[in-house]
């Protein structure tokens, strides 16, 4: 891989299964050091696109290279170039932790003399010195991830792909995990991470949000928070909260309206309703309110505000 | 091809077969059960055929006859009946497949003519025990013939030897004592070395799709080559020890004459066991779940090797398209061979032809197992 080389570039990359599209002309250029977070619901394709990375989904149209090399047509080489966690936990359950990481060594042809120094270093990192012998399935989550992400960096892959390597994780294991992915950056190493989990995307680079196989929008956390919403941002308390998301959404000024746990995020734009005119309106028609107050965007308001964006988008003919 | 990875590769199935008590069990314990079963189960010697006798005359001469019969081993009596119509009860009931009826003048026929009539009646439900039966009392009347003519041709004066007959003398070689057992156990091994070497591979390939390993095993630099072999060299030594076993049980348990020599024993049982891990393998890899490989490597071993490989049925009785068919039933190389090695003591030059068989067998589906395998996932 050259200097000059993005690790990661794809272009209109494209997976149809049947006649499902899970990844839709998808285009990326990803530096080398960088942590990007994939971001997106269920069911956006993240992992499809992950998996074309890797060498793993044939693409039905367009093209990527990892590390310089094509996925489709030197997915060996890609392999050789890479590191990979995927979704589902991955090591073997019936192996202990000493037996998975020596096997993943071996197949990874990690140097002899190099070898018990990684080792040290993955079980150190896993946190699980003195428990070397013990079978992995028997593990619980936290130590699991670690150890998967251990085996996964044995070789010192340049290119590190993690597939929801958090989900299901407690969230103090998962802050942990982000501390070993911020190492590992430091280090020079490109990372790959998707998660559904929004405030984790505040610990990458550049964010890529992904919706129904499209990339809907790419950047910087603040980026992305900046000058996306269209106007300003107000947190409301209100009940209830479905009535008061229908009538705003009608109501000229109102950019969007949206539920955020127990209240009511509103985007309001220049010239129409106010803030202040917010509580009235919203009385007039029966529903209790309290006093707007203005609060900064997180990504999962940009994020709604980007999908409800492209859904009328497409409506429109 | 990486020594590396394929020690890897090997080392890691061998952990996992070793803390797998399903596979274990297949491959320790279902070599031990199926012996036993079909090595004491299969016999096709038929002895002590259940006999009726309804001797309505018992003399001397006609108790003698009944005598020829029982004395040979090859008839037990079940019951003695005291009127013709008892035989249909008792063939009814099950209490016997032949019926002896001895006529009331019997001896006195034999002294005045030289011969007499005795009627034997089967049941023929069953074909073949039957006919087998059939031979033996046509044995046992021969054996009495001889004596009744030697008698008589004693008391007439007459030298038994100027009485024209051909008489045939028989030579049974290579079993000699015409056990069938020396016969079916060579193809027990066969029946065994298939089932278990198919099913213990079929779970390998599926095990990893399963349980979700093989997603993170294909994103590695590992080879399909890699992982067939790294895969079928645990399971080639345990099929090798199986098959130790079943030969060494066949021999000093069984009591099968072994003639042959252990160096082509070995070439053509590793040989064999390529082929059927091979085999289970390929299902493997085409079948996704463990419960579904498993189910299909049964099938296409189980099938051949009881009903085409001529394990017990003869393959040169078969209808001819039948007979076709078989040259395509791997099973059936591996029996020949088998029992030519244990009863015959052939050697590797004189097997080539299943030999040959076996090694087009073992080579197609190396080549086939070894392309299936894709490192993907669609």
């Amino acid at each position: 891989m050259n200097e000059g080389t993005p690790a990661i570039i794809a272009e209109g990359l494209t997976k149809r299964f049947q006649s499902f599209t899970a990844v839709d002309r998808l285009d990326l250029r990803i530096d080398r050091g960088e942590i990007i977070g994939f971001i997106g619901p269920n069911g956006a394709g993240k992992s499809t696109t992950i998996r074309m990375l890797c060498g793993l989904l044939r693409p039905s149209a367009g093209r990527a290279s990892v590390a310089g090399f094509d996925v489709e047509h030197e997915p060996e080489s890609v392999r050789e170039h890479i590191g990979y966690m995927s979704q589902k936990f991955s090591l073997y359950g019936d192996l202990t932790v000493r037996e998975n990481l020596r096997f993943f060594g071996g197949i990874y042809r990690v140097p002899r003399q190099q070898f018990a120094e990684r080792m040290r270093f993955a079980v150190a990192m896993a946190g699980l010195q003195g428990r070397e012998d013990a079978l992995v399935r028997t593990l619980a989550g936290g130590w699991k991830q670690r150890l998967a992400l251990g085996c996964a960096i044995l070789h010192r892959p340049p290119i590190l792909f993690l597939d929801e390597p958090t989900s299901g994780v407690e969230p103090e294991a998962r802050r942990r995990f982000w501390d070993l992915i911020h190492d590992l950056a430091a280090e020079g190493v490109t990372i790959l991470v998707s998660t559904h989990y929004m405030d984790e995307a505040e610990y990458c680079n550049r964010i890529a949000l992904i919706d129904r196989g499209r990339l809907v929008a790419m950047g910087t956390p603040g980026e992305l928070r900046g000058h996306r919403l269209g106007g300003d941002l107000f947190e409301i308390a209100c009940a209830p909260l479905g009535a008061a998301v229908q009538l705003l959404s009608g109501t000229p000024g109102v950019v969007e309206a949206a539920i955020f746990g127990d209240k009511l995020h509103v985007v309001l734009g220049a010239g129409g309703t106010s803030a202040a005119d917010l509580p009235r309106l919203l009385t007039a028609h029966g529903i209790e309110a309290r006093l707007p107050r203005p609060i900064s965007p997180n990504l999962e308001d940009v994020f709604v505000q980007l999908v409800s964006g492209k859904q009328e988008e497409r409506a429109a003919p | 091809m990486n020594a590396r990875r394929l020690f890897a590769l090997a080392y890691k199935e061998t952990l996992q077969i070793w803390r797998d008590p399903r596979s274990l069990a297949i491959a320790l314990l279902m070599p031990l059960m199926q012996m036993a079963m079909l090595g004491y189960g299969v016999s096709l010697d038929i002895k002590h055929v259940p006999l009726c006798v309804y001797d309505q005359e018992n003399s001397q001469q006609s108790r003698a006859l009944v005598d020829r019969f029982v004395s040979s081993g090859w008839f037990s009596i079940s019951r003695t009946l005291g009127r013709q119509a008892a035989i249909r009860d008792a063939m009814d009931r099950g209490e016997c497949i032949a019926a002896l009826v001895i006529p009331v003048d019997f001896s006195r026929q034999l002294a005045t003519t030289g011969s007499a009539s005795v009627q034997a009646i089967f049941d023929a439900t069953d074909v073949n025990t039957t006919n087998i039966a059939l031979g033996y009392a046509e044995g046992a009347v021969a054996q009495a013939n001889a004596q009744i003519a030697a008698q008589w041709a004693a008391a007439h004066g007459i030298k038994p030897s100027l009485v024209g007959q051909v008489d045939l003398r028989p030579s049974t070689w290579f079993n000699e004592t015409l056990d069938s057992r020396n016969f079916i156990i060579p193809g027990v091994v066969a029946v065994i070395l298939a089932l278990v070497g198919a099913q213990l591979t079929s779970l390998t390939i599926s095990r990893e799709w399963e349980r979700g390993t093989m997603e993170q095993l294909i994103s590695t630099p590992v080879t399909a080559l890699e992982v067939m072999l790294g895969k079928l060299i645990p399971y080639f030594v345990i099929g090798l020890v199986d098959a130790g076993f079943c030969l060494v049980s066949a021999v000093y348990w069984f009591g099968v004459p072994f003639r042959g020599g252990i160096g082509t024993l070995f070439t053509t049982t590793a040989l064999f066991i390529i082929v059927v891990l091979g085999i289970g393998y390929l299902i493997s890899v085409r079948i996704r779940s463990q419960l579904g490989a498993s189910q299909i490597a049964l099938l296409v071993t189980m099938l051949p090797t009881t009903l085409l490989s001529g394990y017990t049925f003869p393959i040169d009785q078969m209808p001819a398209p039948i007979q076709a068919l078989t040259l395509v039933v791997y099973p059936r190389y591996y029996v020949t061979i088998l029992r030519a090695i244990f009863l015959k003591g052939s050697g590797l030059t004189d097997l080539w032809v299943p030999l040959l068989g076996l090694t087009v067998y073992a080579v197609a589906i190396i080549w086939l197992a070894a392309r299936a395998f894709r490192k993907r996932l669609d």
